[in-house]
């Protein structure tokens, strides 16, 4: 996917259905196949579900790596090891600046008058998640991610029952609130959607103890569980696009083989964005090989579900080198 | 492309509907986060080096890496109930009060936005009774070589709030700790340890006329304890002694909360009173 078509669906576009002319050659000719052999592919994805299962690795992985990076903030201030002093918001690793961007695109809209440090700061984050994967921010770090999914956990055991049922609002929604909050910045001079971030507010509440403030994280937990499937991260949090922007950039990715694919769907069922994985759908993809666009957060759980090996982590140019 | 049936159209317009109603509600919730800024209950003493209120909000990234530096715990992070000021540091100082025990204004160092700044830069607004006339003193430090503390402006400035409570200006001497029991907060003593505060009340007085908040003060020459002329010939109320004084603050104080900190009278004779400047 080019980098234009995947930050138009960044920002809430709708995936197009590709034209006859976007396909390659070797996606025809497999898509072609997949249809003469129909059966044959149905029996041996049966069989790849037997072998396979559900596997969690990337799962664990993550939230061991989440809850380390937070608890390593905890224990440099509860144990004054300090090895990472300050919030999400802004901190030192080892006494080098590393400042969150939407926060300090806040400050900087809002204070207009830009330090030093602040520029180090943001541009060093900048890179790190160039780097590491955009919204991988989203899934590997941030706190409230972790709350959530376990929140999405009970929504969906709840939608199982027929006791609740999912209310998506447009994908469009977050670029209006990030442009609005920006401007809002700007015009008050208040950091205004800081006073509204989960990630700050959760991460303030680990290292310096809690408050009212969460409150308003355990409405958003209710809104989740009970009315709409992971709506913050989905619709509404600002540093999920801002960070989406940077995933724009970023050589780590998912991949995807349409070669494996069985085409059955686990993978969007379990996805936060599964806009961004509408080319596994039958017929879509047009390439054999594609990469997941940049809205995704790089969580691995399509990685984990899927039975027959046709998504992956891959990091663009190194992959072919090693 | 697929036609569009009524169904969809109407699931359409009920997400663009709820998507409206949604975003309408999260910027109303950041509007509403203004009206403890409106109301304005609590001025709130913010940290050595904090930038004028408006500029301090609009510049403090709310990480709290100046509370992680400060030696006696001093700074506080603002919960929701402040709006804007949700995550911004500030100091009760009847509870504990910057003594200056890092003795380089820490937190200023480790702020990452200018928030706190020792040079503010010059089209920031600054109040001329904010201004110190000149560098304060550390009275820690006045045997060094480099004895001043890098703050060019005051915080607030300290007032004897409630005369009549005043144990000096009854004449009154103190005996014991100054704050009562279960009281935690700490202050540096350079007699006791240079580089480690203690609990204030691990360091009873024993004092023929109160002059805790003189003597507890860390900036030379911002408060002292003047004489007060006699009531009357007759002799004083039983109990009360027939020296009376009374502190007075000069224009080297910048505001710190120790004197408030150490008062022994409940509620403390002598305030901070946050933001405020020098008024001769």
């Amino acid at each position: 996917m080019s980098i234009k078509e995947s930050a138009r669906i960044l920002l809430g576009g709708e995936v197009r259905k590709p034209a006859a002319a976007d396909y390659t050659p070797g996606a025809n000719r497999v898509h072609e196949l997949k249809r003469m052999d129909g059966a044959n592919r149905r029996a041996l994805a049966e069989e790849m579900h037997q072998q396979h299962g559900h596997s969690h690795t990337w799962r664990n992985r993550r939230w061991a790596v989440l809850i380390a990076v937070n608890l390593l903030f905890v224990l440099s201030f509860w144990l004054d090891i300090q090895l990472l002093e300050g919030s999400l918001t802004a901190s030192r690793f080892l006494g080098f600046h590393l400042i969150d961007l939407n926060s300090a695109l806040q400050v900087m809209l809002a204070h207009k008058h830009i330090l030093v440090n602040l520029v180090i700061g943001t541009a060093t984050v900048f890179v790190l998640w160039v780097l590491l994967g955009g919204r991988s921010f989203c899934s590997w770090v941030c706190p409230y991610h972790l709350l959530a999914e376990w929140a999405e956990s009970l929504h969906l055991y709840l939608v199982d029952k027929k006791k609740v049922s999912d209310h998506a609002f447009h994908r469009g929604l977050r670029g209006v609130l990030w442009l609005l909050f920006a401007v809002l910045a700007w015009v008050t001079g208040y950091t205004v959607f800081e006073t509204l971030s989960l990630t700050g507010i959760l991460s303030r509440a680990l290292i310096y103890g809690p408050g009212l403030a969460l409150l308003w994280v355990l409405f958003w937990l209710l809104v989740e569980v009970f009315y709409s499937r992971r709506a913050w991260c989905r619709y509404f949090c600002p540093i999920g696009l801002t960070y989406g922007v940077v995933g724009l950039l970023s050589p780590v990715q998912v991949g995807y083989r349409l070669d494996n694919c069985f085409h059955e769907g686990d993978c969007r069922k379990v996805c936060l964005v599964p806009h961004v994985l509408e080319c596994v759908i039958k017929g879509r993809a047009t390439a054999e090989t594609m990469s997941i666009g940049a809205d995704c957060t790089r969580c691995g759980l399509c990685v984990d579900v899927c039975p027959s090996g046709a998504l992956h982590f891959e990091v663009k140019g190194l992959s072919k080198w090693l | 492309m697929a036609p569009i049936t009524p169904h969809k159209a109407a699931q359409a317009r009920r997400r663009f509907l709820r998507s409206l109603i949604g975003g309408g509600a999260l910027l109303a919730a950041g509007g509403a986060a203004w009206l403890p800024l409106a109301q304005a209950g609590t001025v709130r003493l913010r940290p050595p080096g904090a930038l004028e209120e408006d500029d301090f909000l609009s510049s403090c990234i709310k990480c709290g890496q100046c509370v992680q530096v400060c030696p006696v715990s001093a700074l506080k992070l603002a919960d929701l109930d402040e709006g804007y000021g949700v995550g911004t540091p500030f100091i009760e100082v009847r509870a504990q009060a910057c003594d200056f025990s890092c003795d380089a204004v820490q937190c200023i160092l480790a702020c990452p936005t200018g928030a706190l700044t020792y040079t503010k830069p010059p089209h920031l607004a600054t109040r001329d009774a904010m201004r110190m006339a000149s560098a304060p003193i550390l009275l820690a430090k006045e045997k060094d070589p480099e004895p001043t503390l890098n703050l060019k402006e005051r915080i607030g400035v300290a007032r004897l709030a409630r005369p009549d409570l005043c144990l000096a200006r009854q004449g009154k001497g103190w005996k014991g700790a100054a704050r009562g029991s279960g009281y935690d907060g700490h202050l540096r003593f350079m007699d006791v340890d240079r580089w480690r505060p203690i609990p204030l009340n691990d360091h009873p007085f024993d004092v023929p006329i109160c002059d805790l908040c003189v003597r507890t003060c860390p900036i030379k020459g911002a408060i002292s304890l003047e004489a007060l002329p006699p009531l009357s010939p007759a002799p004083p109320p039983a109990g009360e002694g027939s020296v009376r004084k009374t502190p007075v603050v000069h224009e080297a104080c910048v505001g710190c909360g120790v004197c408030e900190m150490a008062c022994p009278t409940e509620p403390a004779a002598i305030v901070i009173d946050p933001r405020r400047g020098w008024e001769a």
